[in-house]
């Protein structure tokens, strides 16, 4: 069972952190220890994913876009259905109870695309806890819908105006305020990076996606997908899909990290693809750097994607070979996002457009009895002013 | 005895300084080091700057950045250090995070850094719990590996750098990020004291440090404290470092006065 007691898979994860979190991550992983065992704990989970997020969302074949690629029939897991519009609301569900149960009234998030801070705030709100938000002032600038919305909910959004101004900033600057406050806040992060229970915890919460994903194709197909794909950026929606397909060998697992402007420009956010082994934000796993060690700024055309690491368990199944990952670019992005909206009137976020481009190439060089599952993480509502602009659609 | 404990004398207390390499820019590191050396300070920590310093407040932070767009290198810092440790007597250690080091190699980096005069390493984001690696290395190539502590540390974590730390240890007065401040926290006493009761190591205290009045009262408690962000702050004023070279003075009078 992955990860080992130190938080590594295999060679990536564990906790490179200053000393004044050690004892709050020990604190957080013996909570979670604890409340995993705890049957009332996911009966409470489980009611709120239902009645509060809407799961289980539907496994939806897209006939017009299958027939359009003319190969592979592509299942769509519509996470884009849940609460909030993406599956951020699966992990910010899971650990807005554990805060609950820790007494943590105070949260800290950080969010890129505002999905992961969207969801915080509606669960903060709906369990009465104070919610702070890091967000880099490119990401504000970029995601402006969602900025409204986490504060609608009452969340506070703090703009972050060091770095790149994106996620990895917003990052730094929610450990810097648990550093200072880490008595009385609950860091609530949103991907499956950062320092150990961070990314199996994560994971947990999110493997609900993939749990219905093969009850659903059982019941529908009687038999597993082919492959599975899902866009990658820390890697939350993938892990979530992946993680309960890990031990059936045939189903092949793509991730489709963001080429951003080309893996061979400076400007993409592809570590699995084109990056080398260091340490940011608490783990070890593959990251985009320069010779010395400084992380490089990233380009993504969705906020989502737009970083430099990603979770431990992606760089571990990239070595094992158990998943492929591979990388889409902007252009191709904006491909697929116009190809799922005009085949089947669903406007999917950037980020899962990734995905939706890479399995639309593929399916149709695919048989028309296999079958591709796309994770569908998020809709695309936040991401309209940019695909006007990059479209050039504006009147 | 290595060449950083050594510092720890009895009715001394040691003054130790930060400064991010090539910042403002690296005629000025290369000025400012001796002048530190000169004017009281025991031992001068090297920030080899790191494009995300998490553990760091404003001051570093903007060090840091400013240091990167001057094209800083760990390889620059190691050349730094040896042109520096040549100039001073006092022992010199490096403070970053674990990424730039693990990039180099840890191999090569402990070794360059042997040979670079550098006595020591301080990096934030490398508790022990994933130290083993380097510490055998820096052990090795004689490198004192310093570990912190903070107020939010239990027992079983003091023990644990009480056995693992070598030089000094590191005590972080605050939770939180680095950075000048205006008073101590009240319960910094009760802090020392519980670390002092596990470890034999001599003890610093750093992080939001920045007055004479603050160097007074931790030299009563502590075996060191350690200024940074307030220094670079003053780094700011004057080109010949005037500004520092006072304050550097006036803490050094501070910590003798109140032994």
């Amino acid at each position: 069972m992955l990860p080992d007691n130190k938080g590594y898979f295999g060679a990536y994860g564990g906790r490179f952190v200053p000393e004044t979190l050690v004892p709050a991550l020990d604190e957080l992983a013996a909570a979670y220890e604890e409340a995993k065992v705890d049957v009332s704990f996911w009966a409470e989970f489980d009611s709120l994913s239902h009645n509060y997020s809407g799961r289980p969302t539907p496994l939806y074949l897209a006939e017009r876009l299958s027939r359009h690629c003319g190969g592979a029939q592509i299942f769509l897991k519509r996470e884009d259905l849940a609460h909030t519009g993406a599956h951020k609301i699966n992990n910010a569900l899971g650990q807005g109870l554990l805060a609950q149960r820790m007494g943590k009234h105070r949260i800290i998030a950080e969010t890129g695309a505002g999905q992961h801070g969207v969801a915080a705030a509606a669960v903060c709100a709906m369990l009465g806890l104070e919610c702070i938000i890091y967000m880099g002032e490119e990401d504000i600038r970029r995601q402006s819908l969602n900025v409204f919305r986490m504060k609608l909910m009452g969340a506070e959004v703090r703009p972050v105006s060091t770095g790149s101004r994106t996620l990895k900033d917003a990052i730094n600057e929610a450990i810097r305020d648990w550093v200072t406050n880490v008595r009385n806040s609950y860091y609530l992060l949103g991907s499956v990076v950062g320092p150990y229970p961070y990314p199996s915890m994560v994971r947990d919460f999110q493997s609900v996606i993939g749990k219905e994903t093969k009850a659903q194709i059982l019941a529908r197909c009687n038999r597993l997908p082919d492959y599975i794909i899902a866009c990658v950026g820390g890697g939350s929606n993938a892990i979530g899909i992946f993680y309960p397909f890990l031990n059936d060998e045939n189903v092949r697992l793509i991730g489709v990290e963001a080429a951003g402007k080309g893996l061979k420009t400076d400007k993409h956010a592809a570590p699995l693809a084109a990056g080398t082994i260091g340490v940011l934000h608490g783990a070890k796993s593959y990251l985009l750097q320069d010779s010395s060690g400084q992380i490089k700024e990233t380009h993504s055309i969705s906020a989502g994607l737009d970083y430099p690491g990603v979770g431990p368990e992606h760089s571990y199944l990239k070595d094992t070979g158990r998943a492929n990952y591979v990388a889409t670019d902007d252009q191709e992005a904006l491909e697929g996002f116009q190809l799922l909206c005009s085949t089947e009137g669903i406007v999917p976020a950037l980020e899962p457009a990734h995905a939706i481009f890479y399995a639309a190439k593929m399916a149709s060089s695919l048989e028309k009895e296999q079958i591709i599952v796309v994770n569908l993480s998020g809709r695309g509502d936040k991401d309209l002013d940019i695909a006007i602009e990059a479209l050039g659609l504006k009147q | 005895m290595t060449r950083i404990s050594s510092v720890f004398q009895p009715g001394h207390t040691a003054l130790i300084t930060y400064i991010t390499v090539g910042y403002p820019n690296i005629e000025a590191t290369l000025k400012v080091v001796p002048l530190l050396a000169d004017n009281g300070c025991d031992i001068v920590e090297l920030g080899i700057p790191f494009s995300d310093p998490l553990a760091d407040g404003v001051t570093i932070q903007k060090a840091s950045f400013y240091a990167l767009k001057n094209g800083v290198t760990t390889k620059m810092c190691l050349e730094i250090s040896k042109e520096l440790s040549q100039k001073v007597k006092i022992p010199l250690v490096f403070m970053t995070y674990f990424n730039p080091v693990f990039c180099y190699g840890l191999e090569d980096f402990c070794t360059a850094c042997s040979k670079s005069g550098i006595n020591g390493l301080i990096i934030p984001d490398l508790p022990p719990d994933e130290g083993s690696q380097l510490e055998a290395i820096s052990r090795r190539q004689g490198l004192d590996l310093i570990y912190l502590l903070a107020p939010t540390s239990t027992e079983d974590r003091i023990r644990l750098v009480a056995e693992r730390s070598s030089g000094f240890i590191y005590l972080v007065s605050v939770t939180g990020v680095t950075g000048a401040r205006d008073g101590l926290p009240s319960d910094l006493d009760k802090f020392v004291a519980k670390v002092r009761r596990a470890a034999t190591q001599p003890l610093c205290v750093g992080f939001g440090i920045s007055t004479p009045e603050h160097a007074s009262q931790l030299a009563k408690i502590a075996d060191g404290v350690i200024v940074g962000s307030r220094v670079i702050q003053l780094m700011e004023i004057d080109d010949d470092f005037t500004s520092v070279v006072n304050f550097v003075k006036e803490l050094r009078h501070a910590l003798d006065k109140s032994r």
